[in-house]
């Protein structure tokens, strides 16, 4: 218990951090709001004009006065105001967080269900034929973008089939199932497949390593029967790195998957927050940036409190 | 278990498969639109980007507009006058427009909309182009009368612009132009989620009489080749398309037709003469005379455009021919840098914006070999297009590969750089008396075939005085289903005809 308070504790200094580094970190970039908006046209501006539409950025002030306005504001949970969607910055957060975590749900969901069983097999197979070919195809899965992938599953599709899932447009799930799940399927498809080989290689080795373990060698001289030893025995065991990788991909993927979301189309927290940096919504920025940290940490603890489940021998209270 | 993992990538791929077959159609009657970038903003006398300008004229309605040919048509006004002494321009304005509230369009709301955009505090696209207004009289409520301290022939063609729409006197006073959008175009906006769609339904009263289609769905599809997978399965009608190497693939879809229209924006290299060497004129001559234009359309854009001059719209443009070193001539280039003392050529930066447009480094990199042959060593500097942007308007540059805007008018497209106080002096860094004197001569003149002399002798000097290499106009783009029947492509990229397209089942 003692762990998990000194771990939330930590939580506000993490995230204050989190929030100077953006904010000076997106204003150091050359050009603001104003320019975003205007092009080159913006050089027709007389200053005045310039002040006035500064001054409708919230621009206008000193870095120190926006940060400190913006920072107060978080305590009563405003994180401002989207210029670019004219709505607070959590609701425009909030709209598109559902999709980013179905996405990285599904996605993990394909993982895992191709990564493990493919490791496991591979590991039972050491250096046999079955065993390079996972490993070839789990390399190959690893080296190719998201981008590849994706835009050969649309090829396929379009060309080959003449079908491809609604692009655009897109139908939350609890507004029909259906009609959603045909449009994350392809994403979180091609999100799973690279994340599947490099779980296919960490379950792998981590297999290898328990299975030369004493207490597999025990079960075995006992007699237990050789699939009761893989699954039941010695896969809880391997499981926990692959944990700990599935923590920080999905830790990842909680912050948006930009290139899946940009091919596919798909309004999640990646292409919002690149957007957002391109038309410079500084509050839209910072606000994203602190969600996304902060879902972070959560999955990260979440992780660490999940070792004890899977491994007792790891205890977390320290000694 | 490859044979295994083949059997699950072959069920997922048909689970993918049987989903997307039960997603039914769109109603027929509604156009389904895609495009890679979305509108920034909804406010029409703000906003610049494409994207929002190609929404807002569908909902917005200027004064007058721009044909196919870049002739002035009615808009809201039907029709207008200059006085004799040119110091006059008198509108009569449609009794039949009405704004999308029900409000008939009066002068009171003509005077309103422009009095906004002169306003510094509104930060408007278009001020600079209206300088002369002295004051805008509204004698009846169908007539508007502009008085200029100046006779001001451009002011007419600026008129035409989606950032001079006239907007409803009373949305300015309740300050909600920008958050809602009542125009008197024929579409409404119903809805709006940035980044993702628009959904635009048919104005009933409209006064351009009944749209074709009941309404148009935009969705924003961020990747090129998205948008043309999605076209091939017909799910989207009509689209508009960037970038070249996704438009030529366009013509190869059965079902599929390609609209190409020639452009006002060009491809430049901009030299900036404040910095040296390109202070030297025989040094810009020499650059424009190593460049081959036609090699870089070729290479950076696959041929698709047309080498041009300063002057990109047709009325006004020369044959490209009869410039200065429109024919690539190394053999004078490098003469040329010999007589300024540079025989063994110099190194420079040239800047370029990521992907604004798609061709930006391809055109560099082309320029970059071409200038080689005379010595000019350019060191290719690829920035965001935000940082560009800024680094661009500071004028903080050795050379520069533009994309810039286009105006159907001479004088309203240069007089910001070419003019002794253009707004972007500092951008062009070149002042010259004699390109000054013959924008003014053709800003006050009012006879179309006068204006002609005037402007193809000031393509001429522009071309010759080489501030900057004019290389060529690209082609905008619209794809569309072949059932799609209508649309009228138009050179300043608008797609005001989808008031009148229809879908044939």
């Amino acid at each position: 218990m003692n762990y998990l308070i000194r771990r939330l504790a930590a939580f506000p200094l993490v995230l204050i951090g989190v929030s100077v580094v953006v904010f000076v970190a997106i204003r150091l970039v050359p050009g603001d709001s104003i320019t975003a908006m205007l092009g080159t046209e913006a050089g027709l501006l007389t200053p005045q004009q310039r002040q006035s539409l500064a001054t409708y950025f919230g621009i206008d002030q000193p870095w120190i006065v926006q940060y400190w306005r913006w920072f107060t504001g978080l305590f009563s949970g405003d994180l401002g105001i989207s210029v670019t969607y004219g709505k607070p910055v959590l609701t425009v957060i909030l709209e598109r967080f559902p999709l980013t975590l179905e996405l990285a749900l599904l996605s993990m969901l394909i993982a895992l269900a191709i990564g493990v069983p493919a490791g496991v097999y591979a590991a039972t197979r050491n250096e046999r034929p079955a065993d390079l070919g996972v490993r070839i195809v789990a390399m190959i899965g690893q080296s190719t973008p998201s981008f590849v992938v994706g835009l050969i599953l649309i090829y396929l599709l379009s060309v080959g089939f003449g079908v491809l899932p609604t692009m655009g447009a897109f139908t939350p799930l609890w507004q029909d199932p259906l009609q959603n799940l045909s449009q994350m399927i392809l994403p979180a498809f091609t999100l799973g497949c690279a994340f599947a080989a490099s779980v296919t290689r960490v379950s792998r080795s981590a297999m290898l390593d328990v299975l030369s373990d004493d207490y597999v060698r025990t079960a075995r001289a006992k007699g237990v029967p050789e699939r009761k030893v893989i699954w039941r025995h010695a896969l809880p065991n391997a499981l926990v790195p692959v944990v700990t990788l599935s923590g920080i991909e999905f830790g990842y993927l909680l912050g948006g998957a930009v290139i899946v979301e940009q091919i596919f189309a798909l309004p999640g927290l990646g292409r919002m927050v690149l957007e957002a940096i391109l038309q410079r919504d500084y509050a839209l920025v910072q606000g994203a940036v602190l969600f996304i940290a902060f879902n972070f940490m959560i999955v990260n603890l979440l992780v660490d409190l999940a070792y004890a489940v899977l491994d007792p021998r790891i205890r977390l209270e320290g000694r | 278990m490859t044979s295994k993992f083949r059997g699950l990538l072959g069920l997922t791929t048909a689970a993918m498969l049987g989903v997307s077959a039960l997603v039914t159609q769109a109603d027929a009657a509604t156009l389904r639109m895609a495009w890679a970038q979305d509108a920034t903003g909804l406010d029409p006398h703000k906003q610049t980007a494409f994207s929002s300008l190609r929404l807002l004229e569908l909902i917005y309605e200027p004064l007058v507009r721009l044909d196919a040919d870049l002739k002035i048509v009615p808009g809201i006004a039907q029709s207008w006058e200059f006085s004799a002494d040119g110091k006059e321009l008198t509108f009569k304005l449609d009794p039949k427009a009405k704004f999308q509230n029900g409000d008939a369009v009066t002068s009171a709301d003509v005077k309103a909309s422009f009095e906004r955009i002169l306003d510094e505090q509104t930060g408007a696209a278009n001020r600079a182009n209206y300088l002369s207004i002295e004051g805008i009289e509204a004698p009846d409520a169908g007539t508007v009368v502009f008085k200029l301290k100046q006779p001001d022939a451009p002011i007419l063609t600026a008129m035409t612009d989606t950032n001079s729409s006239i907007v409803p006197a009373s949305e300015i006073a309740a300050g909600t132009i920008g958050t809602k959008a009542v125009g008197s175009g024929p579409f409404k906006l119903e809805r709006w989620d940035p980044n993702s769609k628009e959904v635009l339904v048919a104005n009933k009263d409209w006064a351009g009489g009944p749209t074709g289609v009941e309404g148009i769905e935009i969705s924003v599809l961020p990747d090129e080749s998205a948008i043309l997978a999605a076209m091939r399965t017909g799910q989207v009608d009509f689209a508009l398309l960037n970038d070249p190497l996704i438009a030529t693939l366009v013509p190869n879809e059965a079902k599929l037709q390609l609209n190409r229209a020639p452009v006002l924006a060009y491809h430049v290299l901009q030299l900036n003469p404040a910095r040296k060497p390109m202070n030297e004129l025989a040094v810009r001559q020499a650059i424009s005379c190593a460049v081959d234009r036609q090699a870089v359309l070729d290479t950076a854009s696959l041929g698709e455009g047309k080498v041009t001059g300063p002057l990109t719209m047709p009325v006004y443009a020369s044959d490209p021919d009869s410039l200065f070193c429109y024919k690539r001539d190394v053999e004078k280039a490098k003469k040329l840098m010999a007589d300024a003392g540079f025989a063994d050529g110099f190194t420079a930066t040239v800047i370029a914006a990521t992907g604004e447009p798609p061709t930006a480094a391809s055109e560099a990199q082309v320029l970059q070999s071409q200038l080689a042959e005379i010595g000019v060593k350019l060191d290719i500097k690829m920035m965001e297009l935000n940082v560009y942007v800024d680094t661009w308007l500071k004028g903080d540059f050795d050379m520069a590969v533009a994309l810039n805007g286009g105006r159907p008018d001479p004088y309203t497209m240069y007089n910001r750089y070419w003019t002794k106080n253009g707004n972007l002096q500092q951008v062009s860094n070149f002042a010259d008396d004699t390109l000054d004197t013959l924008l003014q001569q053709g800003r006050a003149e009012t006879d179309p075939d006068k204006r002609k002399v005037i402007f193809a002798d000031f393509e001429k000097q522009l071309a010759e005085k080489s501030p900057w290499v004019w290389l060529y106009t690209s082609y905008g783009y619209t794809a569309q289903q072949k059932n799609v029947q209508g649309f009228v492509p138009m050179p300043t990229g608008s797609l005001y005809s989808l008031g009148k397209v229809t879908l044939q089942q």
